[in-house]
């Protein structure tokens, strides 16, 4: 191939977040955002947080939890403005918003977890 | 199909042809911005789509939520409470019916991308998707396990 | 029953219109009456002037499509009387420019079929005298689905991504490339991959999913298209990651 393409990488985040969403974000949103700040379940206490969000193993999950789903919002959503809005032409601003947006989100879950006392 | 003229093999031309007895003019018609509301099925595929912004917003909560654990038990009880404003609320109960649009639309689609064969035999969608919601469910129980236990 | 049912049928002539409009007739609601049946009772006893393609009306030759109260549809294959009392509008086949009346320039589609060779790619013919390619009926059935697609361009009216992108490949193309790739004699994976790998080749198609729902012949393209995505992501990263594997 004379110039490799990366959509299919992108695709394969797209897919990879996809499921990690699909599988994982619908629990985690009933549980933290709705059943405990509404009462319905008790929340963990802080120290059983902080144990699960500090252990090794946690800061690998929450990593992925947070970096793949993005990267699947960032190409659904750059071809829904594509599609639904028809603003392809300005598609460089497009693809920097939205592979931008993950790629700090990522960022930035990766220096939480990393630097966390 | 909007203002890319094709000659009769399908090459671009440079500009579009005056009418003429050998080649006539071709009507086109341009899709309007609001395709999507013609139909259920369009409006329908447009939700799910926009349902990666509340998976989107879900992250940016979580990223909140781990700022607040390693900020200390102030930061925590505070960020607690800020879940409990209305509007949060609100947000979330939205944001969970897209989130479980996503995961629905997602397992139900999954077997068409996947093809899977056994012993030659193509695995019928159903079973795909039966057992990507099976998976569903034991995730999310060992999810809320680690969550609510201790 | 009703005796006759109403055909809204656009009208449009490039010498004389500027944009199509729709001209109602009176056709008889017969009980096996297709809407082809009732396009050629105008053709035939009213207006001989009305154009539109039709060939084998038995749903196989894929001439026939159109869009019947905004839905894409074999007009061979779409009876008049699910839709008493009617009218029944019937327009030329979306997303294609219209050259009269119903009749559709496909010159678009062509170009693009022809784009990803559609036949078998061999490195190496093999010799006549080595007989024939022989083929195990499972090794039929991987690709057999997708080898049913008669060319009649429905799932291209049906697709949005088409009609918004000029350089999407489209759903039929891309479910005949994927019917050659499955195929046991062919060769030339790489070379459809390459063509299609780039921009929006595939990686336009968002999975609308509308192709698949009206396909007469059950081809589900939307299907092909993502296990053609899922192909070229596997290849992506074994060229990456092995690049002595890929040939």
């Amino acid at each position: 191939m004379a110039k490799r393409p990366i959509e299919p990488f992108l695709w394969t985040l797209f897919s990879a977040g996809g499921v990690v969403a699909a599988l994982l974000v619908p629990v985690h949103l009933f549980l933290q955002y709705l059943a405990f700040p509404l009462g319905w379940l008790r929340a963990p206490s802080y120290e059983r947080a902080l144990a699960l969000a500090h252990h090794p193993l946690g800061r690998i999950y929450l990593f992925v939890l947070c970096s793949l789903p993005l990267f699947h919002w960032a190409h659904r959503f750059r071809y829904t403005l594509y599609d639904g809005l028809q603003i392809k032409h300005i598609n460089e601003l497009i693809d920097l918003f939205c592979y931008g947006g993950a790629v700090v989100g990522t960022a930035l879950a990766g220096y939480l977890l990393l630097t966390m006392a | 199909m909007v203002s890319i003229a094709a000659d009769a093999v399908g090459h671009e031309m440079k500009q579009a042809p005056a009418y003429s007895e050998f080649h006539p003019r071709w009507y086109r018609s341009r899709v309007s911005t609001y395709w999507w509301l013609g139909k259920w099925a369009h409006l329908k595929f447009i939700l799910r789509e926009l349902s990666s912004v509340f998976v989107a917003f879900f992250v940016v909560l979580t990223l909140l939520q781990i700022w607040a654990v390693r900020s200390g038990p102030e930061a925590y009880a505070e960020f607690q409470e800020w879940l409990r404003k209305p509007l949060v609320i609100t947000l979330n109960v939205i944001s969970f019916f897209f989130v479980l649009f996503h995961a629905i639309t997602w397992f139900n689609v999954a077997p068409r991308a996947m093809a899977v064969r056994v012993g030659g035999k193509r695995v019928p969608d159903v079973v795909i998707a039966g057992s990507n919601y099976a998976a569903w469910v034991v995730v999310s129980a060992i999810v809320a396990w680690l969550l609510l236990g201790g | 029953m009703a005796d006759t049912i109403g055909l809204e049928v656009t009208r449009y002539s490039p010498e004389r219109d500027v944009q199509p409009a729709l001209q109602t007739f009176q056709v008889p609601l017969r009980k096996d009456w297709t809407v082809l049946d009732g396009l050629n009772y105008i053709k035939d006893k009213v207006d001989g002037s009305l154009s539109f393609r039709w060939s084998c009306r038995m749903g196989i030759c894929g001439s026939c499509g159109m869009m019947v109260n905004g839905e894409p549809k074999l007009t061979c294959a779409t009876f008049l009387s699910n839709y008493a009392p009617g009218p029944v509008r019937v327009e030329p086949l979306r997303y294609f420019p219209v050259i009269r009346d119903l009749v559709v320039a496909i010159t678009d589609f062509m170009a693009k079929l022809q784009a990803v060779k559609p036949w078998i790619v061999r490195q190496q013919e093999k010799p006549l005298a080595e007989g024939e390619y022989l083929q195990t009926p499972q090794q039929m059935d991987l690709y057999k689905q997708f080898s049913m697609c008669i060319n009649c361009m429905i799932c291209y009216a049906a697709c949005p991504v088409y009609g918004l992108d000029p350089l999407f490949t489209g759903p039929a193309a891309l479910a005949l490339a994927q019917r050659y790739n499955l195929d046991s004699r062919d060769q030339g994976a790489q070379e459809r991959l390459t063509l299609l790998s780039r921009d929006e080749g595939i990686w336009g198609c968002t999975f609308v999913g509308e192709c698949t729902k009206v396909c007469p012949k059950h081809v589900d393209p939307a299907g092909a298209i993502q296990q053609y995505k899922l192909t070229a992501a596997k290849e992506w990263f074994q060229s990456l990651l092995m690049p002595w594997a890929t040939k």
